[in-house]
């Protein structure tokens, strides 16, 4: 039987994050993702030049709602962002980490953009491999937040976000001052997100520099959906639509970690059997899903899921 | 769609002045300017009025080239023209046109795998313009047989079905249409279908308006590729609208705009 081979017109972008001191940064090496003119790991098609990803979620706050099984893993690192973001390189030997600002939302510690600031300093003084930085998701606060954030970060090449249709013309801004990329985000919506794209790139900023995030839910609750949503942006890249070629991102460890499965104790369920392993699995199965829909970018949040998903990634990147 | 600006030909005044004024300036602004409007490809014709046909072809080329990478379709029926077109081009390039006839193929078939060039085959011989749809589709096969009997790739060939202006033989417009349907069944992958929309309309009171209907009537019979003026706005419109009414492309709200990224 032969081998029905597709040859695409078109490619995803390839997105740079991070600059070395070479490159007007002061990071140690920087991380790749997008490039490739492919389906997800069909090798014998296209090239995929750069594998899959997976950044480590570090808060600069104490995760409340985190089920004990996930936050005994951070015990000393919530007095400080600075100590989880060692312990992430250090320990769990991450190259890419994905900083979340919570502490910013006025319903948390409501920090001022100038103080957030200070906590992205002194990771980038203290760890040396590229960051992504997120806002606390309240749409307005997060403009302020990321303008501060772009400056003190000038010439990383960050990715920061974000950006959705009602903050996107201030994150723009910030992101082509400071000259980082940006996360862009929509309500899973293949139509939502082009327009958002076009919009972005209205400004001057390049597409290049854009990655989606269709916004998800978990294994489970609707992961499905979204499934097919990702599956589409990146045929309509390949098919050379240059609005839907950006690489994708999913915040894998929120969706999963909020999820029945890997919250409820055995006692509460003993059908699900013990948490612990569950969880984790619950995790790392919610992100190799996602790598099979065709996320560049997944952000994660338990040392052992990541570490399970950075083997299947392995695997699957074998030619 | 892969569009192929028409605008730098020599039967255009403002373009034989340029030729004949060796303006680069004007040529190379075209040149851009199509492109940026949306052009894959430009169409380089030296027109009938020039004495010197190869050198002008000869300075065209040199000309667009050092603007723009893009591929050009050389469009001359003389074959020196041709050659000198195709030596000076840097991607690859077009051959504007053949007929149908083994001559004319026998000659221009060499020069597409000697410069690696596409070939667009016009449904035409010397017996002149068929009629209907199954004589020019007969035409078009002769010529795919003829380019896959020397080996070449199928998907470097355009055939042209060859629109003749409305106000002239108005029952062609249908049988056009019939036969870019048929091509598009002739093998497997397909030949590719392409118009010099233009005429279609030649000598028409409302020539952008008769090219823009009949273009979003040939896009949906399976055109691949269209000769036409780029810098009519309303025109890309449609050819960007009709993708999306045929689930080519995504549709949001601003995909006019995201078509010019």
């Amino acid at each position: 039987m032969e081998k029905p081979i597709e040859k695409w017109l078109g490619k995803i972008n390839e997105l740079t994050i991070g600059a070395t001191t070479q490159e007007g940064g002061t990071r140690r090496k920087v991380v790749k993702v997008g490039g490739e003119n492919t389906l997800p790991f069909l090798h014998f098609e296209g090239k995929i030049i750069n594998p899959p990803v997976v950044a480590i979620e570090v808060w600069d706050r104490e995760p409340e709602n985190w089920p004990e099984t996930l936050k005994e893993e951070f015990k000393n690192c919530f007095k400080n962002p600075v100590d989880w973001a060692k312990k992430s390189v250090e320990e769990w030997g991450m190259d890419l980490i994905c900083l979340r600002l919570f502490s910013t939302h006025p319903d948390a510690q409501d920090t001022s953009p100038k103080e957030a600031a200070k906590t992205v300093e002194e990771i980038l003084k203290n760890v040396d491999i590229p960051l992504i930085i997120t806002g606390s998701g309240y749409v307005q606060k997060d403009g302020e937040v990321m303008l501060e954030v772009a400056q003190v970060a000038k010439g990383e090449n960050l990715l920061l976000g974000i950006a959705v249709q009602e903050n996107y013309k201030t994150m723009v801004a910030s992101c082509l001052s400071g000259g980082h990329s940006l996360i862009a985000e929509t309500p899973i919506d293949l139509n939502l997100a082009k327009q958002l794209n076009i919009l972005i790139s209205d400004m001057g900023f390049p597409s290049e520099r854009i990655v989606i995030h269709h916004a998800t839910g978990g294994l489970g609750y609707g992961l499905e959906y979204t499934y097919s949503v990702i599956e589409r942006t990146k045929l309509a890249g390949l098919g050379g639509d240059k609005m839907l070629s950006q690489p994708m991102i999913n915040f894998v460890g929120q969706e999963a970690w909020r999820a029945k499965e890997a919250k409820v104790s055995e006692e509460e369920m003993p059908i699900l059997g013990k948490q612990k392993e569950r969880a984790i699995f619950w995790e790392a199965i919610t992100a190799v899903a996602f790598l099979n829909a065709g996320t560049d970018i997944l952000v994660m949040n338990h040392p052992k899921a990541i570490k399970l998903v950075k083997e299947a990634i392995k695997e699957l990147m074998t030619v | 769609m892969f569009i192929i600006g028409e605008r730098i030909n020599g039967m255009f005044k403002d373009v034989a002045r340029a030729i004949k004024e060796k303006d680069k300036k004007f040529i190379q602004d075209l040149a851009l300017k199509q492109i940026e409007k949306g052009a894959n490809a430009l169409d380089v014709n030296v027109g009938t009025a020039v004495d010197e046909p190869v050198s002008a072809m000869e300075w065209l080329v040199k000309t667009i080239t050092e603007v723009t990478d893009v591929s050009l379709a050389i469009d001359t029926t003389k074959l020196n023209v041709m050659e000198k077109g195709l030596e000076f081009c840097k991607s690859k390039p077009i051959i504007n046109s053949s007929s149908a006839d083994e001559e004319k193929l026998n000659a221009l078939i060499p020069l597409a795998k000697k410069y690696n060039a596409s070939l667009i085959g016009l449904t035409i011989s010397r017996k002149g313009i068929p009629s209907d749809a199954n004589s020019r589709l007969e035409l078009a096969i002769n010529i795919l047989t003829k380019w896959q009997e020397n080996g070449m790739n199928i998907e470097d060939l355009y055939i042209d079905a060859v629109i003749l202006p409305v106000k002239v033989a108005q029952a062609q417009c249908v049988e056009v249409l019939e036969t870019i349907r048929q091509i598009k069944l002739l093998s497997q992958p397909p030949p590719k279908t392409i118009l010099g929309l233009s005429n279609v309309s030649q000598g028409t009171k409302y020539r952008s308006l008769i090219n823009r209907t009949y273009l979003a009537m040939a896009i949906s019979a399976g055109l691949d590729t269209a000769i036409l003026d780029p810098l009519d706005e309303e025109l890309m419109k449609v050819i960007h609208t009709s993708e999306i009414l045929l689930n080519k492309t995504v549709y949001c709200d601003s995909y006019l705009k995201g078509c010019k990224k």
